[in-house]
């Protein structure tokens, strides 16, 4: 399933999707397919060696909670492949980035495009705070700052079980605000779990806007050095940069890759937006049509047919 | 047609902090969302961005309290027990800081799953020693969460609603109390927070089915008027039925249950809410109707405690309010 398109072609795919998605209901995780849609393709395209999806291309709904009483639970994780000892697993930390992980999905011929119609609706499993039920997620992110720990976890228990597969954590820059992604760092350190890495979408923004006006987070590649990580900060827009990066040797270590990333790359005109880029949001029929003109003809497509409210 | 109040709390903070100079407004990165961010841009002297750390957060706020502040720390619901519960017993509940809880996006108000459902909140917070717990269930008792919360003297958790909200009521919240809505004498029905809209709901096809309600609406959980209560049990031949927008276990209905036990009162008790079940993301309608938290489901309680069936349907119940989940009222998407 690797490399029938260019890793480029599927970020600049990832782009359009979000973007189409988001003029059709009225806004979206926008800023987050800019400033991560190479990052994601290419985790799925070429970073990560992956099996077949063994979940249906189209989703089923939403089937309930894990129970006792829910014996057919499973989570999205099929939709990266099987679980065998040779392959990797991903999580996606930040899970509001869901909609760009899913459009990543449907470009690299995981999901059916069907799916992001079910996007956010109702007793649908493609939902808008990733779940571990949805496609792609195999644990429950949307509280940040756990993913790495977990991704930490698996990792040491594979390498224990002799598995030649690696973990790899998605994360958000948001998350070096809360301690606990420094614990893990700490304990993979401490541990030498070197079958985990991380790529970090650094877009130095959060929720409340630029994230140097909300909480400084300072210099993070080298606290993540003294926190016992090998550390490589490239840009996040450079692909060879990034296959570079992922050729780093970490024996005995984590490695985080901070890809620095614009979130406004690939649609100009959210630059208009800026602190406030976390949800964008139309704020007159107006804006969308003029957004609509404008950041298409950057994506190269033709504007998007909306519906007349 | 019931009125509607957008961002009541934006403005009810406000007007409360700048009377109130000891009063800090806190934030952990959902400024918007917690309807504060045209405080923080008129007031940034009263307002601490601390960034999202809520662990860090909540000590920080029991040190404020030390210093003789009032902090008012604001994020949903969610963020500011399940992560930070051992800042909240140790630097807060413990000691008895006045700091104030504003938890947004109680139970299944939010689309965010299970990360961002508060749906055992109430539980955790009874369970702990010292802490007080508000909850809003329309436009009024936002406006006036604020001073019930900085009444009391020690920590206190609230339930606070956001973006367009309903005003049901026209007198403020007063700590220790519960409202009358109506004073009927087969069944008690007991509802806190949007579960309340939902009896209101039920309210005249219930009455034309000779059915007579007695309702309360919660918005003091701890400490709870006990006496009141019974009161009201014994007022209703029948019996008890909670309605709540959190888990059964722990709840309102369980306090209800714990009284009624405690007091021998040997009347049928239904509580309604979640059935030892995390809910998933979905609009606040469906998934209100998919757990059994709706005016539907409540009508089928009080068939249970009348052991009649009622004949009202769906089209009988005045039509649900319904959020568009991209609705122009909210700050965020979430
Ligand atoms: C523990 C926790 N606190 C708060 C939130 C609410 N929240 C969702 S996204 C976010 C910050 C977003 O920043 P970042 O993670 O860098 O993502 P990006 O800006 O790239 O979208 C916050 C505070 C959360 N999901 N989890």
């Amino acid at each position: 399933m690797r490399n029938e398109r260019s890793t480029e072609d599927i970020a600049m795919g990832i782009r359009r999707r979000v973007f189409e998605h988001s003029m059709r209901n009225n806004g979206g995780y926008l800023s987050q397919a800019c400033s991560a849609a190479e990052q994601l393709a290419f985790l799925y395209n070429e970073g990560l060696n992956l099996g077949e999806p063994v979940l249906p291309a189209v989703p089923k709904p939403f089937a309930g909670v894990p129970s006792a009483d829910n014996p057919d639970y499973v989570t999205g994780a099929g939709y990266n492949g099987p679980f065998e000892p040779q392959y990797d697993r991903l999580f996606i930390a930040p899970a509001h980035y869901a909609l760009v992980a899913y459009a990543t999905l449907i470009e690299t011929g995981r999901m059916d495009a069907e799916g992001l119609e079910m996007f956010n609706k109702d007793g649908s499993s493609v939902e808008m705070i990733g779940a571990e039920h949805s496609p792609g997620m195999e644990v429950h992110n949307g509280t940040l700052g756990i993913g790495l720990s977990t991704g930490a976890g698996l990792a040491w228990g594979r390498k224990r079980r002799g598995e030649k597969g690696q973990t790899c954590v998605f994360m958000s820059d948001g998350e070096v605000q809360e301690g606990q992604t420094w614990e893990a760092v700490q304990a993979a350190a401490h541990h030498g779990i070197d079958n985990l890495w991380a790529l970090m979408d650094v877009n130095d923004q959060q929720c409340d806007g630029a994230m140097d006006s909300v909480m400084e987070v300072r210099d993070i590649a080298a606290k993540f050095r003294a926190f016992g990580a090998v550390c490589v900060e490239i840009d996040a827009h450079d692909l060879d940069a990034m296959r570079q990066a992922k050729a780093e040797p970490h024996e005995g270590q984590p490695l985080i890759i901070l890809a620095r990333s614009s979130p406004t790359q690939g649609m100009s005109f959210l630059q208009k937006r800026f602190p406030r880029l976390h949800y964008v949001r139309f704020k007159s029929e107006e804006e969308r049509a003029e957004m609509n003109i404008s950041i298409a003809a950057e994506l190269g497509i033709d504007p998007i047919e909306l519906e007349t409210h | 047609m019931v009125e509607m109040v957008s961002r009541p709390y934006a403005s009810a903070f406000e007007a409360f902090a700048v009377k109130n100079p000891d009063v800090l407004c806190l934030s952990a990165d959902l400024t918007s969302s917690c309807e504060i961010d045209g405080f923080r841009d008129r007031h940034p002297d009263q307002f601490l961005s601390l960034g999202m750390a809520e662990q860090n957060m909540m000590s920080f706020a029991g040190g404020l309290g030390l210093a003789g502040y009032r902090p008012f720390l604001h994020s949903f619901g969610v963020f500011l027990y399940r992560r930070p519960y051992d800042q909240l017993m140790a630097s807060v509940a413990y000691p008895r800081r006045k700091v104030r809880l504003m938890g947004f996006l109680p139970g299944i108000t939010t689309p965010g799953g299970m990360t961002h459902q508060a749906i055992e909140d109430i539980a955790v917070m009874r369970s702990i020693p010292n802490m007080s717990i508000l909850e809003t269930g329309d436009a009024t008792e936002v406006e006036s969460i604020c001073e019930a919360a900085d009444s009391i003297d020690g920590p206190v958790y609230c339930r606070v609603l956001r973006g367009s909200v309903p005003r049901l009521f026209d007198t403020p919240i007063k700590v220790g109390e519960m409202r009358e809505l109506a004073g009927g004498d087969d069944v008690l029905v007991v509802t806190t927070g949007i579960a309340t809209e939902e009896a209101l709901r039920a309210r005249d096809a219930l009455s034309n089915a000779g059915v007579s309600i007695r309702h309360l609406h919660i918005h003091t959980i701890k400490p709870f008027n006990e006496q009141a209560l019974l009161d009201h049990i014994g007022s209703v031949n029948k019996g008890v039925v909670v309605l709540e927008n959190h888990v059964i276990a722990g709840g309102v209905g369980s306090l209800v249950a714990e009284i009624m036990a405690d007091n021998g009162v040997g009347k049928p008790l239904v509580r309604l809410g979640l059935k030892d079940t995390y809910a998933h993301g979905g609009s606040r309608g469906y998934l209100m109707k998919h757990y059994g938290l709706d005016a539907g489901a409540l009508v089928r309680g009080i068939e249970r405690v009348m052991g009649i069936e009622t004949g009202i349907d769906e089209e009988a119940l005045a039509t649900a309010r319904v959020d568009a989940v991209h609705s122009a009222v909210k700050a965020e998407a979430l």
